[in-house]
């Protein structure tokens, strides 16, 4: 009780001070726990894209970007035989702007395609899609920012096209995105002949392994992986995820920096203090296990406060209907763990330096400190 | 009789042989060869000018510091290691200062009580004994208020009972009284020698004034940074 009430004391003393380390923290916590969970949900929206109705995916080996994937048609139809595959899709990605849109992804698709298929269409018949080389199929907030319609004509890119169809999907890029017929995306990206990728599903999920080596050894310069692995592999994915823990960490770090200039200035201000807690028998382990503790204090609550203000940041970024389907707020508990770990590893780290120092304050000398 | 045992009763509680402490790397001798010693129970007034050294001399006594030469036994053990000074400081001496040294945001209670939790006494049995010091130095209507309410007596009175919490042999006293007007200081020290017969402490106390030193059962000068008091064998 007595050990809690000194903690409290300074930070009362100094409610300022505290609270701007526990704002630091807190706005820590909530940029690493925004940016991390964003592109995480980005991610998530990207490798759903991909696994939709299968559970491999194949794409050429060595590529930095899956837009720069050429696998060839012959690849397509051959694997597409194989009795142990269900169906392969071949899927081409494109990236095109229109006024005031500069990224619009195109998605070259066959009319199999589950995407199409199995699609919640709004307006339009499923039947006339890749009937014409011009037409082509919007999300549904594709068709909210062309200020598109079923019939209407839209300028993408270099070229006009007929929307012959708006769907609705929860994955904010396929919302966002355009749905082109293999072949006039292939025309429209000079990409002739060629997918990104083609998305397999098996008829036994067993076959994983098989398949893999049969593409491994039809197709040395393509590479067949699982959902799961792609998502862990994908270059792209892990750059986007270090940025984030980097930006994040970054964050953290200059929490963690406004935590130590709080707890040099708090033990510089009460050496007099410290010292006569060590006259009346406190051992340097008290003494630091005190700034210790008070630092810990700040942490917990800058990583509460700033998880109330990240959640609450996510769910307003959610409910903007510019950014409809691009943010996923799924809250992940290891996701928090981690934060809220991170956050007092960080305060505790800032508090190394003024807690050695206060350890060391000689009692003798700090008792004629003014 | 050898002066040395004068008011007191029984063993040596404190021995300092050959002390000697500077600072400044050397520059500034403080204490020269310091012998001194003290027995159970008994009160040790040291006088002499200001810088002669008698802080410096309770500083080491306690294990505030440490001498750069000469040795120091507290009870019978010699000061050591770091973990014996916590021990001497939890348990074995008490400090009181000329500035009462309270931790103002606390109540007095609270600042009674840090020694205790120091030396991981248990809230009950250290309640009880404030309660019993509290009644003793005339504060336990004011257990419950802020250092900042009281005044400077009752301040003083406080750093005494926290100096007793845990029941120390040695109290060592730089000054006690040195910030209190007249009347007040005659009440503290009338207080603190009552205090230290009840309590059966031996009382080391450096002081300027000359009557509040008389009225001890020794009266040690110290000059220059010299003691000179016969040591028993």
């Amino acid at each position: 009780m007595i050990f809690l009430r000194l903690i409290l004391t300074n930070l009362r003393r100094h409610r300022v001070r505290s609270f701007i380390s526990v704002a630091g923290i807190a706005f820590s916590v909530a940029a690493m726990l925004t940016v991390v969970t964003i592109l995480q949900g980005a991610i998530g929206m990207f490798s759903g894209i991909l696994s939709s109705d299968s559970q491999i995916i194949v794409f050429e080996r060595n590529v930095s970007d899956l837009f720069f994937s050429n696998v060839p048609a012959a690849a397509v139809e051959q694997i597409s035989r194989w009795p142990m595959v269900l169906h392969a899709d071949p899927v081409l990605f494109g990236i095109v702007s229109s006024s005031d849109h500069p990224i619009i992804t195109c998605f070259g698709v066959t009319p199999e395609d589950a995407r199409i298929s199995h699609a919640d269409w709004i307006s339009g018949n499923r039947r006339d899609f890749a009937q014409h080389p011009d037409d082509v199929v919007l999300g549904e907030r594709a068709a909210e920012f062309l200020a598109a319609a079923l019939g209407s004509k839209v300028q993408i890119g270099h070229a006009t096209f007929h929307v012959i169809g708006i769907l609705k999907t929860a994955n904010g890029f396929e919302d966002g995105g355009v749905f082109m017929p293999l072949a006039a995306a292939q025309d429209f990206f000079h990409k002739d002949g060629v997918s990104s990728v083609i998305t397999i599903k098996l008829r036994n999920s067993e076959d994983v392994s098989a398949l893999k080596s049969r593409i491994k050894a039809a197709f040395p310069n393509l590479i067949a992986l699982e959902d799961s692995e792609f998502n862990q592999s994908y270059s792209q994915f892990r750059i986007l995820k270090a940025t984030a823990w980097a930006v994040g960490g970054c964050g953290l770090l200059l929490g963690g920096l406004g935590v130590a200039n709080t707890m040099i200035m708090s033990v510089f201000t009460r050496i007099r203090e410290i010292a006569i807690l060590r006259v009346n028998g406190f051992s340097h382990f008290q003494v630091g296990s005190m700034i210790f503790g008070e630092s810990a204090l700040v942490s917990v609550f800058g990583a509460m406060a700033g998880l109330t203000i990240g959640t609450s940041f996510l769910f307003v970024l959610k409910l903007v209907p510019a950014l409809h389907g691009y943010v996923d707020v799924t809250m992940q508990p290891f996701l928090m763990l981690i934060v809220i770990f991170l956050a007092v590893l960080t305060g505790v780290a800032g508090a190394f330096y003024p807690t050695i120092y206060a350890m060391r304050v000689r009692a003798v000398e700090a008792l004629r400190f003014e | 009789m050898n002066p040395l045992f004068k008011g007191g009763r029984g063993d040596l509680v404190l021995r300092a042989e050959a002390v000697c402490k500077s600072y400044d790397e050397g520059m500034i001798a403080v204490l020269k060869g310091v012998d001194f010693a003290a027995v159970e129970r008994q009160t040790v007034a040291l006088c002499g000018p200001s810088g002669c050294g008698k802080s410096t001399l309770l500083h080491l006594l306690g294990g505030l510091d440490q001498p750069d030469r000469g040795r120091i036994w507290v009870n019978g053990r010699e000061i050591g290691g770091q973990r014996d000074l916590v021990r001497l400081l939890r348990h074995e001496v008490g400090f009181v200062f000329q500035l009462h040294n309270l931790i103002p945001d606390l109540t007095l209670e609270e600042n009674c009580l840090i020694p205790t939790f120091a030396a991981g006494i248990d809230r009950r049995t250290a309640q009880a004994r404030l309660r019993q010091l509290a009644e003793a130095t005339g504060l336990s209507h004011r257990l419950g208020h802020s250092i900042q309410r009281l005044s400077g007596g009752e301040r003083q009175r406080t750093a005494l009972c926290r100096a007793l919490m845990n029941k120390p042999r040695i109290l060592l006293a730089d000054e006690p009284t040195g910030s209190l007007d007249e009347y007040t200081s005659a009440i503290v020290f009338d207080l603190l020698l009552d205090l230290v017969a009840t309590e059966g402490v031996t009382l080391i106390m450096a002081t300027h004034d000359r009557s509040l030193a008389e009225r001890c059962d020794r009266l040690v000068e110290m000059h220059d940074g010299r003691v000179n008091e016969p040591i028993p064998a």
